[in-house]
């Protein structure tokens, strides 16, 4: 087995039984990158937040770092993984963004974006961006829109969702308070209790504090940003530096 | 971080039968033993005619099932008449064919009505195994549908008893297979086209087919 280091991920090279060419990568907690991003839509709203730690293992690089990609004022990207890759794929979004504003003489529905970012990762099939995706936005009545994706684009619609190492944290916690019933089942039942934005952000606000107090990944701050119809407007939590 | 959702942990069916084609999936998509969805579309609405089951990498089944509904759709209007489920399975075996040996992962049916034939299921795999016939399952829980849906399998079954046999042959795979689970959904699909059928709840379904807890095998 071969082993190289590529952009802060370790990539091991050989060759399968089948004579193909394997690879493999280590786990995400040595790879620089964000941590923990979260999503909530509402009926009015739609609220997306990312930590602002970037560390590579245990090593803190620093403590102000931004993982929250505008794309425009109703839609964004928030990616947890490999930093490098993150941002090459949040930079390339926002250039076809352009080039589709250039084009169409408007800015792309989130419906549009989430379609063409998955698209975007699958191009990478076979050497993945190394990032948990999340696209978050509002549609054209300015209620909530959230698309989960794994490093190759598959891409899922959900009224919230988690991404990065304190996902196994916050998503039990979000499930918990928001979940109702499944979008399947027959005949349709509402399937996301839509909580009042205050009530959403608090929830935000207590799930980011409490992986923090269990994740060594998680802390420092959180960016969280809050979009409606009338705008975007940016917060910030701090949370512990330990 | 696993890079993809695998949907390896899955049970999928489809049958043929007199009154047309029952197509059924649970909604679980797993990664190692952490279940980060219970609410996969597993049927895909390729168009209002034509559906296909997914099973094995969630990226590569819903990218390549993307792309067959835009080549069915082209096929529509290069010829001004709708593609025949064989034809449109030969789209996807032929990806299938040139992708093979590279790590693509995919199980898939394909279920439709041909205008002059009938009634078509295919079953293709990213071997580019394809191959028609009237009862397919495919997934981790596919042999615990198998039992149920082999037993319970006749020709001139009416809807209901076919739609029930679907939902018990996914909810007994769920039961069995940990990576199977979430919700039942089963479409029946008849000259007019696709409809969705019914849309269950393992959770719910659990008490409803055990309203007593005493005669079950795994308590």
């Amino acid at each position: 087995m071969q082993k190289s280091t590529c952009a802060g991920a370790t990539i091991f090279l050989g060759k399968s039984q089948h004579s193909t060419t394997v690879w493999q990568f280590c786990s995400q907690s040595s790879v620089s990158g964000c941590r923990t991003c979260v999503a909530i839509a509402g009926a009015d709203y739609c609220l997306a937040a990312a930590t602002t730690r970037l560390s590579t293992g245990l090593n803190i690089l620093s403590r102000d770092a931004n993982f929250v990609e505008k794309i425009s004022n109703h839609c964004v990207i928030l990616s947890a993984g490999c930093q490098a890759d993150a941002k090459a794929l949040q930079k390339h979004m926002r250039a076809r963004h352009v080039m589709y504003q250039h084009q169409h003489n408007k800015p792309m529905t989130c419906q549009a974006v989430a379609q063409l970012l998955s698209n975007t990762m699958y191009y990478k099939r076979f050497f993945p961006y190394y990032t948990e995706t999340l696209c978050a936005g509002l549609d054209k009545d300015g209620s909530g829109l959230v698309y989960s994706y794994d490093a190759m684009g598959s891409a899922g619609v959900s009224g919230y969702a988690c991404r990065g190492t304190g996902e196994s944290l916050i998503q039990p916690v979000l499930d918990n308070q928001l979940m109702a019933a499944s979008p399947l089942v027959l005949p349709v039942q509402p399937s996301v209790s839509h909580l009042p934005l205050e009530r959403a952000l608090d929830i935000l606000k207590d799930a980011f504090t409490s992986a923090g107090e269990r994740d060594i990944l998680t802390g420092d701050a959180v960016e969280i940003l809050i979009l409606t119809k009338e705008g975007t407007r940016t917060e910030r939590m701090e949370l512990k530096k330990d | 971080m696993k890079l993809a959702k695998p949907l390896h942990g899955t049970t999928t069916l489809a049958f043929i039968f007199k009154k047309g084609i029952i197509v059924a999936a649970d909604s679980r998509a797993t990664m190692g033993s952490y279940i980060s969805s219970q609410t996969v579309h597993k049927i895909l609405e390729i168009n209002n005619r034509l559906l296909a089951t997914i099973a094995g990498a969630a990226c590569d089944c819903q990218y390549w099932g993307r792309y067959l509904g835009m080549q069915c759709r082209l096929y529509e209007l290069d010829n001004g008449k709708r593609i025949t489920v064989r034809a449109a399975s030969k789209i996807l075996s032929d990806v299938c064919f040139q992708y093979k040996g590279m790590g693509l992962s995919m199980g898939m049916m394909l279920a439709g009505w041909d205008e002059e034939t009938g009634p078509a299921l295919y079953y293709m795999d990213t071997d580019a195994q394809r191959s028609s016939g009237k009862v397919f399952s495919c997934g981790s829980g596919s042999l615990y549908a198998y039992s149920v849906l082999d037993d319970g399998y006749k020709w001139d079954l009416e809807v209901d008893e076919a739609l029930e046999l679907a939902r018990r042959s996914i909810y007994q795979a769920t039961y069995r297979d940990a990576a199977s689970g979430g919700t039942v959904s089963a479409y029946l699909i008849t000259p007019d086209g696709w409809k969705k059928m019914l849309g269950s709840d393992v959770g719910d379904l659990h008490y409803e087919y055990n309203p007593t807890q005493a005669d079950l095998p795994l308590e």
